[in-house]
């Protein structure tokens, strides 16, 4: 089951620079939530955040909490590597890693913990993961072929079938279709919908109408102008944020006004 | 955790126990220790190598020291008589290496550099990736990993077979380093030119200039600071070169100036000779002027000219390359 | 219209500058490949004696050479040959897994500015000139390291290329390799330092997501993309050892015998540093031999470099 994310008081900084400021936000269990908002609004940012991927550049860091399931990410015992694990990501572009068979890539973060996998247990994971991100009946006969062979909507199906074979929580979702055509960007959709049932999404896209498509609540980020800190300025459900915003930047925003 | 997995079932899939594959606290530890140990056995492989490293730039510069002043630099070997001071005070210097090592690497220049350079343009700017520039590139890469001492024994082969055998003059120890010297002038030339935008080339030729104006005052023009900087960077590479000049250039005490008769010393001949003297008699009964051990001094000292020479022509070469750099981004 | 202008001010010899322009670029193009001809057509010419000449003169002045040790040519080269890879082999092994360390502590564990600064030393230290390393070996590391292989010889000795008593002083396969070690380490890690450097980014956050650690971050990601690069780097490593004449000349005292003892003095000698100790005394038949050698040397040289680079051009296709 997916766990629920609470964000409170969040200040996302580079080095001295605050680039998000006081966001506050509570996501779902269960749930498809999509962040959305203009260029450099910060909303990959604090998606970064909820797995701690954005201390990877140096000098970042965070105040306010991040409670997973009501424990805080940023507490001073909680190691980093452990919270990517519970929480997956799927990135921008297809990164299946180049020089492994698409078994192993499914099986790459699970052999991290697990050094002497057996035959079966490996062969079963691979099938439900690869079930689990619809890839299976594409590839199974050619599991042991370069990752790398396969089309980018395939490649970003692999992507998730290796972020769900750790099992995480939460799965956290950057612009995955950003770099897909339309019918691959449909089957990733579809997938979402579906995945929803066993784990929390988070996803950040610049397509509004993807939003509106597969999320059950939405976040606004915006910024009050370029070089000013970043912040969540509206939080509804999908319904509500595209018919009827309780928020006049949003509206804008949606409309297509700006941005 | 298992309920999570239920569903799929009807579709016929694994059903699989996560709790297995969950990581148990001493895995995670055992990652944990392993990660620290690799960070410190990749800090200490940095270590490790600093040891020797610095250690060899200490070393020279402390025992170099010693002997390094004016009257070193000023005098040659001549009236140098075991481990006695010469009439003007010192115990002999390296003026005459230093003399014989510009003359031959400036003749080294000559024959390379142009070579190079025009090798360079033929590759970038005339040959697009046909197979002959593919060769002659491969070849290039190749002739960077000749040994230092196959170039000695090629140009001392050449010139007995020309000139008749015994040859031995400057001048061919400047072919060997040439020979050293090309594939680097040729791989930073062919660079240089490569980041010069086609747009600069297109400009230029729309115009109506020919092709050769184009290419020398425009494309090399740009890639200028580039190519002096790879140039001088391989200057540096061939000037400490010794093995090809133990067998073209020779080795004498007086100062040569003719680079194209006689032997000639160079500071890396200089220094090698020295040690291998080990040691200077001195007559029973000398004063404390008298040094027995002076020639691995002056070995130490012109090897720290050297690397001084060396360590001066790579950051000239930088500073060129920095300074000067024509700003290509769009 | 200044284009017109140009035109019309463009020399009229522009025409017959180019074409010269052009044929002599050509020329040096080509003048690559007849430098490398030229490079084994002259040491051939003057190593043909000992091809086409008088066997027993040429198998006498081997026998000389070596103090009866050897009485035909590959008698002679073999040995020098098993020292030459020898050496170059135990270098690099020494020197690999230091480079790597480096390389990897330069491009991801070392901050940003720092990491600047030590990849301009590495750069610098490629650049001392090789007599320098052979003084220092000779002077300083010959007797500094006694201690250490002689403890080594102690402790160690059971296994065969430890076999004791270590050689005081130290001038034994083993020094020279630690030297030949030290220099050929800024190839290593330069070449492996820029292509981690490379490594794109989207790979190691797809490590990192999955939840490994730096290490596994590195051995995910890092180290298969850089391994081509790895390779290419140490064949090219391989190359400059093989090839090394001073650092060994000035440290190893030489012999001529399949030995393994790393430990004990005068067991072998690398094909270059015998040309460069036997050449002032050889005389013309001698020098043949020589270039032999030096012929041999060449080619597994270039054999070497060659494969090096096949394997970079085809990691970057």
């Amino acid at each position: 089951m997916g766990q629920r994310i609470d964000v409170n008081h969040e200040n996302i900084y580079y080095g001295d620079f605050l680039a998000v400021e006081d966001v506050n936000i509570n996501i779902e269990a269960n749930k498809v939530t999509a962040f959305i908002g203009p260029s450099g609004c910060g909303k990959s940012t604090v998606l970064r955040t909820l797995d701690r991927m954005h201390e990877l550049i140096p000098g970042a860091h965070v105040e306010g909490e991040v409670l997973l399931e009501g424990k805080n990410l940023y507490d001073k015992d909680v190691d980093p590597v452990s919270v990517r694990r519970d929480v997956g990501m799927v990135f921008q572009r297809p990164n299946p890693f180049p020089t492994m068979s698409i078994r192993e890539n499914v099986l790459a973060g699970v052999r991290l913990n697990n050094k002497h996998l057996s035959k079966s247990d490996a062969d079963d994971l691979v099938e439900w993961a690869l079930r689990g991100a619809n890839l299976w009946n594409e590839v199974k006969d050619r599991l042991d072929n370069p990752g790398i062979g396969l089309s980018g909507g395939q490649q970003q199906r692999l992507c998730i079938a290796r972020a769900v074979a750790v099992h995480p929580q939460v799965v956290l979702m950057d612009e995955p279709c950003s770099a897909l055509d339309p019918i691959s960007t449909l089957a990733v959709e579809d997938l979402i919908n579906e995945l929803k049932d066993d784990y929390t999404i988070v996803i950040v896209t610049h397509n509004m109408q993807q939003a509106a498509r597969i999320a059950d609540y939405t976040a606004f980020f915006n910024l009050k102008a370029v070089g000013q800190p970043g912040h969540l300025e509206y939080f509804a459900d999908t319904t509500t944020m595209f018919n009827n915003p309780q928020n006049e930047e949003a509206e804008r925003y949606i409309s297509g006004r700006f941005g | 955790m298992a309920e999570a997995t239920k569903k799929k079932n009807l579709d016929g899939a694994p059903v699989i126990d996560f709790d297995k594959f969950r990581p148990t606290r001493s895995s995670e530890q055992a990652r944990k220790i392993k990660d620290y140990v690799m960070t410190g056995v990749i800090a200490l492989a940095f270590v490790i190598a600093c040891i020797p490293l610095v250690s060899v730039l200490w070393t020279t510069i402390i025992n170099g020291a010693k002997r390094l002043n004016l009257n070193f630099l000023g005098y040659n070997m001549t009236g140098v008589v075991g481990g006695n001071p010469t009439p003007s005070g010192g115990y002999g210097g390296v003026l005459h290496a230093i003399i014989g090592t510009l003359e031959i690497t400036a003749g080294a220049m000559v024959i390379s550099i142009p070579i190079g350079i025009m090798c360079a343009v033929y590759l970038v700017e005339y040959a697009h990736g046909g197979k002959l520039a593919m060769t002659i590139s491969l070849l290039v890469d190749v002739m960077s990993g000749i040994p230092s001492i196959v170039a000695g024994l090629f140009a001392f082969s050449m010139f007995t077979i020309v000139f008749g055998p015994g040859t031995i003059n400057g001048f061919e120890g400047s072919v060997a380093l040439s020979l050293l010297m090309l594939p680097t002038v040729v791989k930073s030339c062919e660079e240089m030119l490569k980041i010069v935008p086609n747009d600069l080339r297109e400009a230029s030729l729309a115009l109506g200039v020919t092709k050769q104006r184009t290419i020398t005052k425009i494309v090399l023009r740009t890639a200028l600071p580039g190519i002096v900087s790879g140039c001088i960077l391989a200057i540096a590479r061939v000037i400490g070169e010794t093995a090809p000049l133990l067998m073209t250039a020779g080795y004498i005490a007086s100062t040569n100036v003719n680079l194209f008769s006689g032997q000639m010393t160079t500071l890396p001949v200089y220094v090698y000779q020295e040690y291998s003297k080990l040691n200077a008699n001195c007559p029973a009964g000398a004063d404390a002027s008298c040094v027995t051990t002076i020639p691995m001094e002056r070995s130490w000292s012109a090897a720290l000219v050297l690397i001084i020479i060396v360590l001066l022509l790579n950051l000239i070469g930088r500073l060129v390359a920095k300074v000067f750099a024509v700003k290509t981004e769009r | 219209m200044s284009s017109q202008d140009k035109t019309a001010l463009a020399p009229t010899g522009g025409k017959t500058a180019d074409k010269v322009f052009r044929g002599v670029a050509y020329g040096c193009g080509i003048l690559i490949l007849v430098v490398l001809a030229a490079v084994f057509l002259f040491l051939f010419f003057r190593a043909w004696p000992l091809i086409g000449g008088d066997q027993a003169a040429n198998n006498e002045t081997v026998s000389n050479f070596t103090g009866g040790k050897a009485n035909n040519f590959w008698g002679y080269v073999l040995p020098l040959l098993f020292g030459t890879v020898l050496v170059s082999i135990l270098a690099l092994i020494i020197a690999f897994f230091v480079s790597i360390g480096i390389a990897l502590f330069i491009s991801h564990y070392a901050p940003k500015n720092i990491a600047t600064g030590l990849s301009y030393v590495v750069d610098l230290l490629a650049a001392i000139p090789s007599v320098i390393y052979g003084l220092w070996g000779g002077l300083i590391l010959v007797p500094a390291i006694y201690p250490f292989w002689d403890w080594v010889a102690n402790h160690l000795g059971w296994i065969p290329i430890f076999a004791g008593p270590a050689a005081n002083p130290q001038r034994t396969v083993g020094t020279v390799a630690v030297v030949l070690a030290v220099m050929v380490l800024p190839i290593i890690t330069s070449m492996s330092r820029d292509i981690f450097l490379q490594t794109p980014s989207l790979q190691q956050e797809a490590a990192y997501g999955l939840g490994a650690t730096k290490w596994e971050m590195i051995k995910l990601a890092v180290i298969p993309f850089g391994k081509s690069g790895i390779v290419s780097a140490s064949m090219l490593a391989l190359g400059r050892a093989l090839g090394e004449t001073m650092a060994v000349l000035m440290i190893l005292s030489p012999g001529l015998s399949y030995s393994i003892k790393l430990l004990q003095a005068s067991q072998s000698q690398t094909i270059a540093a015998n040309i460069a100790a036997q050449y002032p005394e050889a005389n013309d038949l001698g020098v043949s031999v020589l270039i032999g050698t030096g012929l041999i040397l060449f080619l597994i040289t270039f054999v070497v470099n060659f494969v090096a680079r096949k394997i970079t051009e085809k990691a970057g296709a």
